[in-house]
């Protein structure tokens, strides 16, 4: 038998309370407004590998980033690390050494009135990697290097650093803990191109040198594309289609994923004349019945307005399309 | 003779630390119905151009030298007024967040109204039916029953292309487009893209579009510049500039951008981040992170060569 997944999310939903406060309900006469930002998502995480989740804002994405390392407990569903559910990891802290984050902001994620040796110790000392301070002084210089930083940088705070330098020191106190597995929200999207290469660059060693596990969530399919093994693409809450990432870059099943593909702009591109798809993202407070896509995808017919489509196999893919288990996708 | 002619544009940001230099002798010219590309990092001065051209420079910025020509007049040196008078009618300007584009308090209607009837002779029915007449073209559906909404009751594109309506109802012949579409989702940036697009060239506008995206550039350019710290370091046709690019830092930049089409197991990375305006390097500003760096690039700093299709500012293409 192969390896345990990493991490194993089942049939998770999650929902958010919405409604106005409780006296303006009684005065209007509201109903409680809840908002599903994950519904029904399955997926496993195979060690060592990349599963990377992509789409637009709003889809669910981050809340499954949280999900993930226990920040939300699941409405509905559960999430296992290791066969284990992950609602025990506050009984096991063993369990929440494992799992760590990278978030998108690193001007907001690093403490600016800490030194950056500091940022990256607190891990260290917090599960009691290492005790005595020069052990801990040692560490930190090994996680720095790692990063391609130097134990000097240590001595300095995290405004002297640019915004590629600073999400190194994340990544460094990701790592800290000597964790198996990483969460990480939009890594780059918010450095330049050129630093984002290195980011990428360096997580790409760091997993093959550690054998780390990803969950790797993204808005730029062309970064997705160069990190994941696995990928899940996401529409309001759902994962409409999900498989080895190599397979659905070269036949994209869902309208959804064709749409998304289609839309972005490529350099190998120039001058390319298209037309692009209409509609915008509908409200995932009132998400449309059926297939939630439906207004905006060009092979929608009546049945798609009305019954949500299932999880199906299409080869190696799971789609969640009417169109494509008719075969009216052509 | 250039729609737009920017010669040697300095800009300069006097502080308590010293003068910093942000643009330093920029040149380059868009000609009518051209679509330029400008592309670079955080902090290389692209937002900066376009804000000198129009007149916009946040304070205590201050342009310290050169030119800039529009249809052949120096705009640079009028004052206020003569300038506001340009602005708008005759170069329309696009920002990226439509929020802070739109007066919250205004009907859109009215915004668009009152735009056109600054620039135009219109009486108000006929600058209605004129406003009704743009949010259609830019596909915002019932627009007679729309133009009397607020911009909050718009989503993020449609605001987008209410934005763009307003920046070309004064039939301008030259758009400002400041990251038009970084806000906005993939798909919705699809939409807007090939609006601005298909707009400008019906209307025969220019268009200098301002972004960090070099694929939104692919699609939609005629020409780009490539901006580094405050200079340019390439400039030329699109195809030219992503296929062939002449410059080490363009070559580096197009190598550092995930494809769609292809993947590699390590992309080319550029090490290092570019230089602070408080440091910026002697010689060519690039030097320090170019793997093609020799002795004349730490010392003296090149102008912009020919270097085949494009024009590039290093000396690699030195023949002398």
């Amino acid at each position: 038998m192969t390896k345990p997944a990493v991490l194993e999310a089942i049939a998770v939903s999650h929902l958010f309370d919405v409604s106005r406060p409780f006296l303006q309900r009684m005065f209007t006469r509201e109903p409680r407004r809840m908002l599903r930002a994950v519904d029904d998502v399955s997926f496993e995480i195979a060690p060592g590998t990349t599963f990377a989740l992509v789409g637009e804002s709003g889809c669910g994405k981050s809340t499954i980033a949280r999900l993930a390392v226990g920040l939300y407990e699941p409405s509905d569903g559960d999430i296992l690390f290791e066969n284990q559910p992950l609602s025990s990891a506050r009984a096991q802290p063993g369990l929440r050494r494992r799992m760590n984050m990278i978030f998108q902001d690193p001007y907001a994620s690093l403490n600016p009135r800490w030194r950056v040796s500091d940022i990256v110790a607190e891990p260290i000392r917090a599960f009691a990697i290492a005790t005595r301070p020069n052990e801990v002084h040692a560490r930190v210089g090994t996680l720095l290097a790692q990063v391609g930083l130097t134990i000097r940088d240590g001595e300095k705070y995290p405004h002297e650093f640019s915004g590629g330098q600073r999400q190194r020191i994340s990544i460094a106190r990701a790592l800290a803990s000597e964790p198996d597995f990483l969460v990480c929200d939009e890594p780059t999207s918010a450095l330049d191109v050129s630093v984002q290469a290195q980011i990428l660059n360096l997580m790409r060693d760091l997993q093959k040198r550690l054998g780390l596990t990803y969950l790797f969530i993204s808005h730029n399919l062309a970064v997705v594309r160069h990190m994941a093994d696995r990928l899940g693409v996401m529409y309001l809450g759902r994962i409409v289609e999900q498989g080895p990432a190599e397979a659905i870059f070269r036949t994209p099943r869902h309208p959804y994923t064709r749409l998304l593909l289609d839309a972005i702009p490529d350099l190998e591109q120039v001058g390319r004349a298209r037309t692009p798809v209409g509609g915008e993202l509908p409200s995932p407070i009132a998400p449309p019945p059926g297939c939630a896509f439906h207004p905006r995808c060009p092979l929608a017919n009546d049945r798609c307005r009305v019954e949500k489509p299932a999880h199906t196999m299409a080869g190696a893919v799971q789609v969640a399309c009417h169109a494509v288990e008719e075969g009216r996708d052509g | 003779m250039a729609l737009l002619d920017v010669v040697d544009l300095t800009v300069e940001f006097p502080t308590r630390r010293g003068v910093l230099r942000a643009l330093d002798r920029v040149s380059f010219s868009i000609d009518a119905g051209e679509i330029l590309g400008v592309v670079g990092e955080s902090g290389a001065g692209k937002s900066l151009t376009g804000a000198a051209i129009v007149g916009l420079l946040e304070r205590p910025g201050r342009i310290a030298g050169g030119q800039i020509l529009f249809e052949g007049k120096r705009i640079d040196t009028l004052s206020a007024e003569p300038l506001r008078r340009i602005r708008g009618r005759r170069i329309g300007m696009i920002f990226q967040d439509p929020l802070t584009t739109l007066n919250p308090l205004y009907t859109i209607g009215r915004q668009l109204t009152e735009t056109m009837q600054t620039h135009m002779r219109l009486s108000d029915s006929e600058a209605r039916a004129k406003a009704i007449g743009w949010l259609d073209r830019v596909g915002i559906p019932a627009a007679a029953h729309r133009i009397d909404a607020y911009p909050h009751e718009f989503s993020g594109g449609q605001r987008q292309r209410v934005v763009i309506a307003l920046a070309l109802c004064a039939d301008p012949v030259l758009v400002i487009a400041d990251e038009p579409t970084t806000a906005l989702d993939v798909s919705i940036q699809a939409q807007i893209i090939t609006l601005l697009k298909d707009l400008t060239r019906d209307h025969g506008t220019a268009v200098m579009l301002i972004t960090h995206d070099m694929g939104v550039i692919a699609e939609t350019a005629d020409r780009v510049a490539v901006m580094y710290a405050g200079r340019i370091a390439e400039i030329g046709p699109v195809a030219a500039v992503i296929r062939h690019p002449a410059h080490p830092y363009s070559d580096g930049l197009m190598a550092s951008i995930p494809s769609l089409e292809h993947r590699v197991d390590r992309l080319r990375q550029i090490d290092g981040a570019m230089p602070r305006l408080d440091a910026i390097p002697n010689g060519c500003r690039f030097n320090p992170r170019c793997p093609r760096v020799f002795d004349r690039c730490t010392t003296e700093q090149p102008e912009l060569l020919d270097a085949g299709a494009t024009r590039a500012a290093c000396w690699l293409h030195a023949h002398d």
